[in-house]
Formats: C-alpha cells, sequence, structure tokens
C-alpha cells in the first residue's frame, strides 16, 4: 500500500515515535518553553539547560504525531552538547530542507535529521517536523519574556 | 465498484455520476472522499449554475434597469424564495444571506446582542460547540459585560437536559446551541431545548452548518429564532449562507454592516435604512454563488432530504459497526441521536498519522480539532480522526477506510 509513505515514515522515525529519546522533565532547566501548532493543536514542552552558549541538556514532553515526536527526539539528540550557533545553524537548514527552499538538498549536512527529509514533499506536515526546532529557537533567543512560541505567526 | 441500489430507492452509483470531483485517482487510488462535514463535493448542476450566471445572466442586483441586472436579480431573489421553501421560513424577508454560519452567529452577536445584552446577563451554549458558535459569544461577552455559560454533555457526546435546563435563568438572553454536533455527530434535542427556553421568553439560535446536508429542517415545527447554516456543505459554494431569523426579532435589531444596497436613502445628516432583508445585506452579495445554493438545494430536493437521511443512516451504522471490530479504536462521540459522522482515535497512533496515510490510498478524513477544541478537551485528546458521510458515500467506501485503517495499524505496529 505505502511505498511513498516509506519516505516519511522511516524505520527510524517509528523507533523514535515509539520510544522519544530524552522525554522527560527537566527540573534544572534554564529554560522551558511551550511550543504549539494551533493548526493541529500539538503541543511540546521544550526544557534546555545552557552553560555559557553550549546546550548541556535539553529534553522534552507533549503529545504530537509520529512526525512531531520524532523530530523532537532526534532533535534533542542532535543538539546535545552543540553551542547555540551550532543548533542555529542546523535549524535554519533544517527548515530550508522540510520547507523545499533548498533545492540543492545537502542532506549530509543534516546527519540522522535526514530521514525527515521527505516531509517536504508533504505540505501538510512540514510544521509537525519544525515544531520543536521553532520551540528551540525561540528558548535561545535572548529575550526571556518569551514563554510560548507557535508556528502560525 | 458495485452498483448500489437502497431500498428506498437512492441509486448512488448513478448520482455519483453528478459529482466529477469524486471521479479521479489520488496517489493512484480511486478518491474515497469521506471530509464531508468539512466540506461537500458540487455536483454539476451547482457548477453549471455558476457557469450559466456568469456566461448568461451577470450583473449587479437590485440597482440596474438593464436586462442583464433584471435577470440576475430575478435569479438571485429566485434563490432567497428555494431557500425559504427548502426551511420552510414563513416569509422570504426572514432570509438573510451571509458568507455562511460563521458570519450569521456574528451577526446575530453584533446586531442582536449587543444591542439589548449587559453586565450581568448570560448567554447559553453547550460543551459541544463549534469555534464559531463560542468566540462570537466570548466576543459580545468583553464587550457588554454579559457572562457565557455552557450546558454539560455525558461522555456519550449527548447534552445533559436536565443539566440544561437548570442553566436557563432569569438572567438568560439568548441560547445558541449546535443542532448538530461537528466533531461528535451527536444531535441534540433542539425541540425541547427550544421549549424549554421559550417557557422563560429566551430566543434560541440554532448553528445548522452540520445539520442542514443531513435532515429535513423546518424552522417554524422547531420554532427556533435563528437558524445559521453554510451553502457549502450541502453542495453549494463555499462563501453563501444564510441567517434565518423570525421576522419580529429581525425587524427589532439594528444593522450591522453599513453600505449599499441596505439604506433607503442616506443623507449626510443621517441615512435610513432599508427594510428586510436587505438591511443587513449592505454591498454586493455573492451573487453567483447565492443562486448556485438555489441550485444545490433543487439538487437535494429532486432526491429527497429523508431519501439521504436514510442512507446515511445506513452508512452510519454499517461505518461504525466495522470500526467497533478494529482493535485499539475508540468512537469519540457515541450519542444514541447521530448524524453521519465518525470520529475516532487509535491506540498510539496520533490523528494526523491516520490522515496522512490514509490519503496515500485516495482516502480524505479529517484528522485534527475540528474548530472544537473544547471538545478534544473533554476527551483528553489533541485531536481525533474523523470520517463523515454525505449522499453520495458508499458501503464499499466504509470498507476501504476499515480496511485501511487495518492496514496502517500493521505499519505502526
Amino acid at each position: 500500500m505505502l511505498e511513498h509513505i516509506r519516505d516519511l515514515y522511516q524505520e527510524v522515525v517509528f523507533d523514535h515515535n515509539r520510544n522519544p529519546r530524552n522525554f522527560r522533565v527537566m527540573e534544572d532547566a534554564t529554560r522551558t518553553i511551550e511550543g504549539f501548532n494551533p493548526l493541529c493543536g500539538d503541543r511540546i514542552t521544550l526544557y534546555v539547560k545552557q552553560e555559557g552558549d553550549v546546550i548541556k541538556d535539553v529534553s522534552f514532553q507533549g503529545q504530537g504525531c509520529a512526525i512531531s515526536t520524532a523530530s523532537a527526539s532526534l532533535m534533542t539528540e542532535i543538539v546535545k552538547g552543540q553551542t547555540e550557533a551550532q543548533a542555529h545553524e542546523l535549524f535554519e537548514l533544517f527548515h530550508r530542507i522540510t520547507t523545499g527552499q533548498d533545492d540543492h538538498v545537502n542532506l549530509e549536512g543534516l546527519g540522522k535529521l535526514a530521514v525527515l527529509a521527505g516531509v517536504r514533499t508533504f505540505p501538510a506536515r512540514v510544521k509537525c517536523a519544525t515544531l520543536a526546532w521553532h520551540s528551540l529557537e525561540a528558548a535561545l533567543k535572548e529575550d526571556a519574556e518569551v514563554a510560548s512560541v507557535t508556528t502560525e505567526e | 465498484m458495485s452498483h448500489v441500489m437502497r431500498p428506498d430507492g437512492l441509486d448512488v452509483l448513478r448520482l455519483r455520476q453528478d459529482f466529477p470531483a469524486l471521479h479521479q485517482y489520488i496517489n493512484g487510488h480511486q478518491l474515497v472522499y469521506l471530509d464531508n462535514a468539512a466540506s461537500s463535493q458540487k455536483p454539476k448542476a451547482v457548477i453549471d449554475a455558476i457557469t450559466h450566471v456568469y456566461e448568461h445572466d451577470y450583473a449587479n442586483v437590485h440597482r440596474g434597469v438593464h436586462t442583464l441586472s433584471q435577470r440576475a436579480t430575478d435569479l438571485f431573489e429566485g434563490a432567497r424564495a428555494k431557500v425559504r421553501a427548502y426551511i420552510n421560513a414563513r416569509k422570504i424577508e426572514e432570509i438573510i444571506f451571509v458568507r455562511g454560519a460563521t458570519e450569521a452567529i456574528n451577526l446575530v452577536a453584533q446586531s442582536y446582542g449587543r444591542s439589548r445584552l449587559q453586565a450581568g446577563d448570560e448567554i447559553l451554549i453547550t460543551a459541544m460547540e463549534h469555534h464559531s458558535n463560542i468566540v462570537p459569544w466570548q466576543m459580545l461577552c468583553e464587550q457588554t459585560g454579559a457572562t457565557l455559560k455552557v450546558a454539560p454533555m455525558s461522555q456519550q457526546g449527548e447534552l445533559l437536559l436536565d443539566a440544561y435546563a437548570d442553566l436557563l435563568s432569569e438572567r438568560t438572553r439568548l441560547v445558541a446551541v449546535t443542532h448538530m454536533s461537528n466533531a461528535l455527530g451527536t444531535l441534540n434535542p433542539v425541540k425541547d431545548m427550544i421549549a424549554l427556553a421559550h417557557a422563560r421568553d429566551i430566543p434560541v439560535l440554532l448553528d445548522g452548518a452540520q445539520a442542514i446536508p443531513h435532515m429535513a429542517v423546518d424552522v417554524q415545527e422547531l420554532d427556533c429564532d435563528f437558524y445559521a447554516f453554510s451553502g457549502h456543505k450541502i453542495y453549494a459554494p463555499s462563501g453563501i449562507g444564510v441567517l434565518y431569523g423570525k421576522e419580529v426579532l429581525l425587524k427589532a435589531m439594528p444593522p450591522w454592516q453599513g453600505g449599499g444596497d441596505m439604506i433607503r436613502q442616506v443623507r449626510f445628516e443621517r441615512s435610513e435604512y432599508a427594510g428586510l432583508p436587505y438591511r443587513f445585506e449592505a454591498g454586493t452579495p455573492n451573487i453567483a454563488d447565492t443562486i448556485a445554493l438555489g441550485a444545490a438545494l433543487d439538487y437535494v430536493q429532486a432526491i429527497g432530504i429523508d431519501v439521504i437521511s436514510a442512507h446515511e443512516a445506513d452508512l452510519l451504522a454499517y461505518a461504525t459497526h466495522k470500526a467497533e471490530q478494529v482493535d485499539g479504536l475508540t468512537l469519540i462521540g457515541t450519542a444514541k441521536h447521530k448524524g453521519a459522522i465518525l470520529s475516532f482515535t487509535l491506540d498510539r497512533i496520533h490523528p494526523h498519522d491516520i490522515g496522512t496515510i490514509l490519503d496515500q490510498v485516495g482516502i480524505a478524513i479529517r484528522a485534527g480539532h475540528h474548530c472544537a477544541m473544547p471538545v478534544m478537551d473533554f476527551y483528553h485528546v489533541p485531536a481525533t480522526a474523523r470520517a463523515s458521510f454525505a449522499l453520495y458515500n458508499t458501503r464499499e467506501e466504509v470498507d476501504k477506510l476499515i480496511d485501511g485503517i487495518e492496514e496502517l495499524i500493521e505499519v505502526f505496529r
């Protein structure tokens, strides 16, 4: 039935959906942010612990589809230990690729995140993949007033 | 596809020929369109009506003395007469054309509500309303200091009538309730609800957006004070809808939007407003789509709404029975009286994933909160998957839906 769907729902996605990594509350987070997609009602709480400009720890909670759960799970694995600048750069690349702005897809630069690149042929699902990343971007922003972020500006 | 002839004589296969959009392949599979509660597909008669207006009879209405304007006006007002007859309103003056049910409700909130409500007054809705029958009242409450009250429902998604009756008070100024829930399919006991409200002289608005394509609606028999519906769910175009209001109420209401067509005389000192229904129809209306709404009602009437109702009831019963056999499937909304909506969740599979994967086999359903976030909160789910039926759906399509669900459960296992 589902050949094209395997572009989106790769085994890695199923794995992270079944067993999301860093799926926990973080008591000593330096930033906590609520990410919300008002179009579908999905919510994510992202916890970040920073030391200087390094992301020492990151975790999440929430209820979402397989794509958003896997994306959040993969993100927490990858950005842990990265600097803010590195995480930001990865967000930019991920965003460009998932929204189809980048025709010359640099999948290598995405590393493990490449499994989510298939979402670009499912426009209705792009925001599922980017919700966690928008949340991280907002959390890393200097503006400490931001306590929540939505996929709809 | 097998030839489906219902005992009541509804030849679904023949009717499907009337809907061009149904005959296409999505991702290599014959389209199975089960998102009718969001919007239905359009029969050729409706599409042709739009084309015909623009090719032959189009001009602005209510003003020109030339032939085309007269033709357009006759067709436009002809559609109003069809709507009046369809819902059995007493007079054509009681039929106001709006963009859709949402605009109809906003009109009542801002014209009727704003001119009459004050601090301490109450508006009563139910726990199963669509956002369009919640937010306009919240806005009105902010403007007037009135309070929004919510009648509760049971786990099955049935209104608790006693609790509703208890919430009607000497402060209640208006009841606004959905005739049929878009998220659950529940058919509300609106006649009882109206009778209870009227015993206290409280007017009742029915949100008929979901009900109108599925059952006969007789506003006099219901005795509702306002009835709001959209054309696009009853096979008409989007962007056209109807507010029915009892003449005595509409007459006393101030205009909502000002502009052309809603005035009798304009002076810089003061303007005189037009009579009903034009007072509430400022600006050039949606002419072609209004005429097409008339064509859609003709189409439905030619088949017979009771025949459609019976067919959809059969589909719902069949789908419900099959869905109940699926391991890990939970039906959301199991009221005794339901319209053609099957809302459900699957264990450990998010509705969006259900929607995307079913689309891969050509099955269109809705996944999300259905603009009824309080209903989702009530059931502690972020979203549901929803299959909703129309006159052109078949049991075979229900089989495909259930097969698709079983297959995707396998994929996720």
